[in-house]
């Protein structure tokens, strides 16, 4: 029974460990020259005697990428916190009950879904926008509405009913109370659960190939196309040039490693929430 | 001395179960008045309704008059009673995202008082009278959690005393505490009442006898007897809590 176990963790860990091993393998090159993360991406070549492709890299990507999960987290975080504080705290209802399973199954909605969405309401609303950084901020803070909404929602429902009550009794108004105590003593998860929305967001690819549009240069404004990684892989790793499928692999490489920082900087969090909560 | 405290006709409800019958009593100025009786019998729904807790309890509802100083609570703004009647829990329940001296300093915050040394003065006074500024004056920037349970405990009556309420409600304040810092609370409530009208909620009936000057023993949500810790413990009029104090049951 052991070994069969066993033999799953192995058959589970697998995919991730060939998926970095490969990205390690074929993009490695790309990633160890500092000006990778700095450069326009190259034009698309072929390396023949004599002459080695110029290299370039994914810097709008990393810009554009950051810009958009910015404008998504700027979104999502207020309206994603606000209704979880009215779920935690004031939703222990039918229609609380109710926006919990709506909020359950958006999270569960296919992202290309939500794309098409956001991207036929700016063609109706912004038409000029439809394809640009805002829609595709507007695209990842849908995405993640719905998965800060319910982190918030658990984040606060884990601070004890005393710590409300002697709040209340202290005399703080009952909204001061949400915003004052509960909201702060539930920082750490709060922090961890924006975080991995962000991080979830950011990996998404079908909402930002139908928002973001694409672009080889840097982010110019809000109403234009904007580059994004998730993007350039797409449409890069298929390529019939060598060097533009080195930078892809090299993306998500990068990619892979910021999703890593993020879930490493969100469980330092909920470590530091559990030291708190441990000393209680 | 003067009634502080007086119930006239007060009954709660949780729902559709009814926690209190029909309690009618006077809790007098400066004196310590412990609610002792089996679980379930109402006295912690009782602390509740006198600083109008109990009414921020989903489904639950409360009927008859509550005066503070003659002044009927029901009709007055719920976070002036709140200020005016303190209250400290059974489990000690520091603010856990604030420091010591926060934890202390935001009940002021909420009366407005913003200028540092005033907030200072406040937070030192209020950690003396609850003995333990001598154990923290070195670690109020440290978390309020970071203390001792005993500690976390004197911290929240620190923070109730800091907004100088006129009463402290007491809700068995040391039943997650070991004896020495039973000990300290029990003395701290001496030291308190020469200021304050203390009611104290508690299962141990020692505590009553040691700490209180007036018992009143609940059955089941009703009142059975009040009177001088002394004759509730040594002559009770009903046969009810005489068994109870006596161990008969409970």
């Amino acid at each position: 029974m052991v070994a069969l176990t066993a033999f799953c963790v192995v058959l589970a860990l697998a995919p991730l460990t060939s998926i970095v091993l490969t990205a390690v393998r074929l993009g490695g090159t790309a990633v160890v020259h500092p000006s990778f993360y700095t450069s326009l991406p190259p034009l698309g070549c072929n390396p023949s005697p004599g002459y080695a492709c110029p290299l370039g890299g994914i810097g709008p990507e990393i810009q554009g990428t950051f810009i958009m999960m910015g404008l998504g987290a700027l979104i999502a975080v207020p309206i994603g916190i606000l209704a979880g504080v009215y779920l935690a705290e004031y939703g222990r209802n039918r229609l609380g009950r109710a926006i919990s399973f709506f909020a359950d199954v958006m999270t569960g909605i296919p992202t290309i879904i939500l794309g098409v969405f956001v991207f036929v309401l700016f063609i109706y609303i912004y038409h000029d926008a439809a394809l640009s950084a805002l829609s595709g901020g507007v695209a990842l803070g849908v995405i993640m509405i719905p998965i800060v909404t319910r982190a918030s929602e658990e984040a606060l429902r884990s601070v004890p009913t005393s710590v409300r009550e002697a709040a209340l009794a202290l005399g703080f108004p009952r909204h001061r109370v949400s915003v004052r105590v509960v909201l702060g003593s539930a920082r750490s998860a709060l922090i961890t659960g924006v975080l991995l929305a962000a991080s979830r967001a950011m990996g998404d690819t079908a909402a930002l190939l139908l928002t973001a549009g694409g672009s080889s240069f840097y982010f110019s404004s809000f109403t234009t196309q904007t580059a994004a990684i998730t993007p350039f892989i797409f449409v890069n790793f298929g390529s019939s040039y060598q060097n533009l499928r080195t930078d892809a692999w090299g993306a998500s490489l990068v990619l892979l490693a910021i999703m890593l920082g993020i879930s490493l900087v969100a469980r330092l969090a909920v470590r530091g929430h559990a030291d708190a909560a441990g000393a209680a | 001395m003067a009634v502080k405290v007086e119930t006239v006709g007060l009954n709660a409800w949780y729902g559709r179960r009814q926690a209190l019958y029909d309690i009618s009593l006077g809790i007098e100025e400066g004196s310590v008045t412990a609610i002792i009786g089996p679980s379930g019998c109402g006295k912690s729904t009782f602390l509740r309704c006198l600083n109008r807790l109990h009414e921020e309890t989903p489904g639950s509802r409360v009927d008859g008059t509550i005066r503070l100083d003659g002044e009927d609570l029901g009709k007055k703004d719920v976070v002036s009673v709140r200020f005016r009647v303190g209250m400290v829990f059974q489990r000690p329940s520091p603010f856990p995202n604030m420091s010591v001296f926060e934890n202390v300093a935001a009940g002021l915050r909420l009366l407005g008082v913003r200028r540092r040394h005033e907030l200072d003065q406040g937070v030192v006074e209020a950690l003396e009278l609850a003995g333990l500024w001598d154990e923290v004056k070195d670690t109020l920037d440290a978390p309020g959690t970071s203390l001792s349970g005993g500690q976390q405990q004197r911290l929240c009556i620190a923070r109730a005393l800091a907004v100088r309420p006129e009463v402290l409600l007491m809700d068995e304040p040391c039943s997650a505490l070991d004896p020495i810092a039973t000990n300290k609370i029990e003395a701290l409530i001496h030291h308190l009442k020469t200021r304050y009208t203390v009611v104290i909620v508690t299962h141990n009936l020692a505590q009553a006898v040691r700490v209180a000057d007036t018992t009143a023993f609940f059955y089941l949500g009703k009142l059975v007897e009040m009177g001088p810790t002394d004759q509730i413990f040594h002559a009770p009029r009903e046969k009810l809590t005489e068994n109870y104090v006596t161990g008969r049951f409970g």
